[in-house]
């Protein structure tokens, strides 16, 4: 018997964590700061208040092995403004992007992918279009990826937000 | 009544019955201090450099088990003190820091004696504090000492801008803290216990593994009287000595890097270890993979990140120490446990055929022999302190420990230049005692400073230095590991102690022999001042056994004939 073998044990698995957090100054830098300070992975991290309340919602979506996953819920639960933490495992996710295109690709190329993504056209100004879509990470990731053929300007993505079912 | 912010300071400490403060006045903090000049109940120590005002205030809560307090400055004051908060920090000490911050108008325009200083402190305290608004201070310094001296302790740090303490406000210090979000676990799960105590029963070679949170918790009594009950031998962690007293028979001694090697061996060999209060530092397991083996884990510690973290565990258990092993005993009480009388006897058979032991010699003193020499003189009547390196080893080794709280010593961070003004913090905590420091000639530079603070303050600190001219401990690494290429380790060029010492006011002694140690030992407790006592000792001496780096406990070197 060896008490170490899951130390060694290196699978990536990925794991959405909500994190409700008092509203205060320091709180997002206390986060950031221990996920940076261990070198655990951050790959998105969006935050807003809770309405009626005196704390906040912090979604993170992060990898690691089991190991560091545990330790990153045990370590989220022991900042002393953290009021609860749910790694989750049956969520809706969704995630919006934002992407500007320059005004002489294909528009109607575009619009007819956009809506296969639950997007559609934003904005039209002289020089470029603008379209959103909100759809689950890996869609709205595909979507990203499908849309780079048509030479976007800016893209902006929101970060993932996450509910349990 | 309506009251300043720095009056409010004053006050809460007051409720707090704090009777002792460390610090360092500066611009920022000045209305506080103006304030402390006005009041009459504490006593403030102005130590000489504000590292030293934690590292004193460490001493005290460590060897006193009250909750340390320092107050300094911004910009400068503060991150002097960084040290010791990441000190105390890494052994989980209860301490509350404050510190002056330019006023609110100013913070974040990079002013004069401005810096980041939360920013700064997040990662090296438990929690910490900056104040926007005079009426929050009574509660955040409730709340500070709250949770500075609960769950896992630790230093908290509160920043409070100037104008905040010159701000004025209502005065009322809060009964309780309200603090939703945090909740330590004192009560363990009593399905778990269960059944790691019927692990424990059914094991052929269990072992206590015991760490400083032994000491924190203060249950150390108890958990001599749970060995004892169950006839489970003991080993200790360099934070954990004075847990067992240095004579039980139970004890097995320490383990680790220079550990014994009967209780390293203990380690190895156990089928199922108990760790009370220790964190599989990676000082004490050497080669994870192979530390304990054979064992079922049963960890039992407050802080659930330190449960898992390294180690795969078969029976967490997440509680106050003090209470899980008070229900240990009850549940042992009524249980039937293996009959360890043989695995005992192995153990101390180990620990008889290879004790730690060094080559005494007649023509020049060894370091093993001055710290083993108190030892017998003073015994349980001082406390004792450390710096860091082949000192802070062979007191650990050397001293007969027989109380917790009898030894400070920085194990976490491993700080040069905490002896000193440690011993100063015991000095004041503890006026029954005689505080002793040993110390190395490297780190007693480190904070040489304070002894104008011991002597100010009539805080008979004996520094006894353990005087090889070299950076030892980093030298036996060079000569072990780097094909004895002595780089930067040589202090052959050295200050006259002596004269230092009495440069500050204290007394001072150089002795070259067993005899002039004794004389000088004894006429530095008689006359009651600082005293220094520097001690030429064997140059090359090697701290043995030792494990080293990346390798399992039971691959040590052993004690041999390269200690000459
Ligand atoms: C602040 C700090 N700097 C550097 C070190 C690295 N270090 C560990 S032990 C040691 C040598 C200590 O020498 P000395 O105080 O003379 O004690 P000795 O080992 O000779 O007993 C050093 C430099 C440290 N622990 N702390």
């Amino acid at each position: 018997m060896n008490n170490f073998n899951h130390y060694y044990d290196t699978e990536t698995i990925r794991r959405v964590i909500s994190v409700i957090v008092i509203n205060e100054h320091n709180a997002l830098s206390r986060i950031v700061g221990l996920f940076s300070a261990r070198g655990y992975n951050i790959d998105s991290l969006t935050v807003a208040p809770i309405i009626g309340s005196e704390y906040s919602r912090m979604t993170i979506v992060t990898t690691g092995d089991k190991r560091v996953i545990d330790q990153i819920v045990k370590q989220l639960n022991k900042l002393i403004p953290v009021l609860k933490v749910n790694e989750h495992q049956n969520v809706i996710e969704k995630e919006t992007v934002l992407i500007k295109i320059p005004i002489d690709q294909p528009l109607s190329d575009i619009d007819v992918i956009a809506r296969a993504y639950n997007g559609h056209i934003q904005n039209v100004t002289d020089d470029a279009i603008v379209i959103s879509a909100t759809d689950e990470p890996s869609r709205i990731a595909n979507f990203t990826n499908i849309m780079s053929k048509f030479k976007p300007l800016e893209v902006v993505r929101s970060g993932v937000v996450a509910m349990e079912r | 009544m309506k009251i300043t912010g720095a009056k409010m300071v004053i006050e809460s400490l007051r409720e707090e019955r704090v009777d002792v403060v460390f610090g360092y006045p500066g611009g920022a903090i000045m209305n506080v201090y103006d304030e402390i000049y006005k009041q009459g109940f504490f006593q403030h120590i102005l130590t000489r450099h504000e590292q030293a005002a934690i590292h004193a205030a460490e001493g005290y809560a460590k060897s006193t088990g009250k909750v340390g307090v320092a107050i300094v400055t911004s910009g400068p004051g503060f991150t002097n003190a960084v040290t010791g908060l990441a000190d105390a920090y890494m052994d989980s000490i209860p301490l509350v820091v404050i510190s002056g911050q330019v006023p609110t108008t100013i913070i974040g325009t990079d002013g004069f004696q401005e810096i980041d200083a939360v920013g700064i402190s997040r990662p090296c305290t438990k929690h910490n504090y900056l104040v926007n608004d005079v009426k929050d201070l009574p509660r955040i310094i409730k709340e500070a000492f709250h949770i500075a001296s609960t769950g896992r302790p630790g230093p908290v740090h509160i920043d409070i801008p100037k104008d905040v303490t010159a701000d004025v406000g209502e005065f009322k210090y809060p009964k309780e803290v309200d603090l939703p979000t945090y909740k330590p676990t004192v009560n363990y799960n009593k399905r778990q216990l269960k059944k790691a105590m019927t692990a424990i029963a059914k094991s052929k070679k269990p072992l206590f593994y015991v760490g400083g949170g032994a000491i924190l918790a203060n249950c150390a009594y108890e958990i001599r009287e749970l060995a004892e009950l169950t006839n489970i031998p003991v080993v200790e962690t360099l934070m954990a000595r004075g847990v067992m007293g240095d004579d039980h028979k139970l004890l097995i001694g320490m383990l680790g890097m220079h550990g014994e090697f009967a209780a390293n061996m203990a380690a190895h060999d156990t089928d199922c270890i108990i760790s009370l209060g220790a964190r599989f530092d990676d000082r004490v397991t050497g080669r994870l993979d192979e530390f304990a083996k054979k064992a079922k884990v049963v960890h039992i510690d407050i802080d659930p990140t330190s449960i898992a973290k390294l180690v795969h565990t078969n029976y967490p258990i997440v509680g106050d120490l003090k209470v899980t092993v008070e229900a240990m005993i009850e549940t042992a009480k009524e249980t039937e446990f293996n009959d360890y009388t043989n695995w005992v006897s192995l153990l101390r058979d180990y620990r008889e055929k290879e004790p730690l032991r060094f080559n005494d010699s007649d023509s020049v003193i060894k370091p093993q022999w001055v710290i083993k020499r108190v030892g017998e003189l003073l015994g349980e009547n001082a406390i004792i302190s450390t710096d860091v390196g082949q000192h802070q080893m062979w007191t650990a080794q050397f001293y007969p420990f027989s109380f917790p709280r009898q030894f400070n010593t920085s194990g976490g961070l491993g700080t040069m230049g905490f002896g000193l003004p440690a011993a100063m913090g015991v000095a004041r905590g503890n006026k029954d005692k005689i505080s002793i420091n040993f110390t190395g000639d490297g780190s007693i530079l480190m904070n040489i400073q304070e002894l104008m603070t011991c002597v100010e303050n009539k805080l008979p600190v004996i520094n006894i230095i353990l005087n090889n001219s070299y950076l030892g401990m980093v030298r036996q690494w060079q000569t072990l590991f780097y094909e004895n290429r002595i780089s930067q380790t040589d202090l052959s060029l050295q200050p006259d102690f002596k004269m230092l010492v009495e440069a500050f006011g204290g007394v001072g002694y150089r002795v070259k022999t067993k005899k002039e140690f004794e004389e000088a030992l004894n006429d530095a407790i008689e006359k009651k001042k600082p005293a220094m006592i520097d001690v030429v000792v064997s140059r090359d001496e090697i701290v043995l056994p030792m494990v080293p780096n990346g390798h399992a406990l039971n691959e040590m070197t052993l004690i041999g004939d390269n200690n000459e």
